[in-house]
């Protein structure tokens, strides 16, 4: 049991290695690290951010980014000094530009046609859904008529 | 009523190729925004003497390849071969080596063993100069203009096919330029 302990104990501890720990000064400056850090991608694992990813090039970016924070570099200026290096793809949250408008319109027109799909199959089935004309009115309700008298 | 058949067939269809184009792509290779822009400067130590230092405006005026790699990076072991043949056969060619975080010993080894290409190495311990060159996987070789102006980026090894095709039009290209 104490031999387990101790290997949970190491395992724990190389865990924790993995992430650094800086200190700041204020804590809206590490609120600011911790966001910006969330909103930039590891180009080597592509799918996470530099917060999470323990890549040698994300704990090189946070570094970064903790140094230019240090220096009392605004966000802006540390969101143009990624993308001057790695382009927009290093934003998770892409600007919208020319290049990028398909990406942010594409949600929208998806929606758009959809809505006037539907729409119009609403509109279509209203009118094969035609009134009914006085003589076919008549017949009904004598229809519904007997059907009452006959269970009667 | 035909094209109640022919609307959704061509969406699946439209869809088809683009996913068909998705496929193609490599998300890995991010295109460098660097390209046309000039070239980042630093002043770092040289691996094999460090009391000497480089800086890419030492280069002014020449055509000049920088190459990142590092001891602990295998497809860098797989692209030395080409570079060291491809140095062998044009000695013209100023080809920096920028080593990145790497251990000078290990280094300096590696070159030992497998042949020195580079005109001057240059060792980028904590890998800082190599963040502001948008450097995210070595290997990676920059081809830069008299002017210092980056011109091009291989991003991954290079290899005969690249070398030829690409990277030698390319250095004749800029030599030909003015300063």
């Amino acid at each position: 049991m104490k031999k387990l302990l101790f290997c949970l104990f190491l395992l724990s501890q190389s865990v924790h290695a993995e992430i650094e720990v800086y200190q700041f000064t204020t804590p809206e400056l590490e609120l600011r690290y911790q966001t910006l850090t969330e909103e930039l991608r590891c180009l080597v694992c592509q799918n996470q951010n530099i917060a999470d990813s323990h890549a040698e090039l994300a704990q090189d970016l946070r570094r970064k980014v903790y140094e230019m924070l240090n220096r009392g570099e605004t966000n802006p200026q540390i969101i143009d000094y990624m993308t001057e290096r790695y382009g927009d793809f290093v934003l998770y949250r892409p600007p919208f530009n020319v290049k990028t408008l398909i990406l942010w319109l594409a949600p929208i027109l998806t929606l758009l046609m959809g809505g006037i799909g539907f729409w119009s199959l609403l509109k279509r089935r209203d009118n094969s859904n035609e009134r009914l004309s006085d003589s076919e009115r008549a017949r009904l309700d004598k229809l519904l008529h007997t059907k009452k008298s006959d269970s009667k | 009523m035909k094209l109640r058949f022919i609307l959704p067939l061509g969406a699946f269809l439209v869809m088809v190729i683009f996913l068909a184009i998705g496929l193609k792509l490599d998300p890995h290779e991010v295109p460098s925004p660097l390209i046309g822009k000039p070239a980042p400067a630093f002043t770092l130590p040289q691996l094999h003497e460090p009391q000497k230092t480089f800086s890419p405006a030492d280069m002014k005026g020449k055509v000049w390849l920088l190459n990142v790699w590092a001891s602990w990076c295998a497809s860098c072991r797989q692209e030395h071969v080409y570079f060291t043949e491809f140095a062998r056969a044009n000695p013209s060619v100023n080809l920096m080596g920028l080593n990145y975080k790497d251990e000078s010993d290990a280094a300096m080894q590696w070159l030992a063993r497998l042949g020195n290409p580079y005109k001057i190495s240059i060792a980028d311990k904590d890998g800082m100069a190599g963040l502001d060159w948008g450097v995210y996987g070595v290997p990676e070789t920059f081809v830069i203009d008299k002017k210092g102006i980056v011109r091009h980026k291989q991003t991954g090894p290079v290899d005969v096919m690249i070398l030829q095709t690409v990277i030698t039009p390319l250095i004749e290209k800029l030599n030909a330029e003015g300063e």
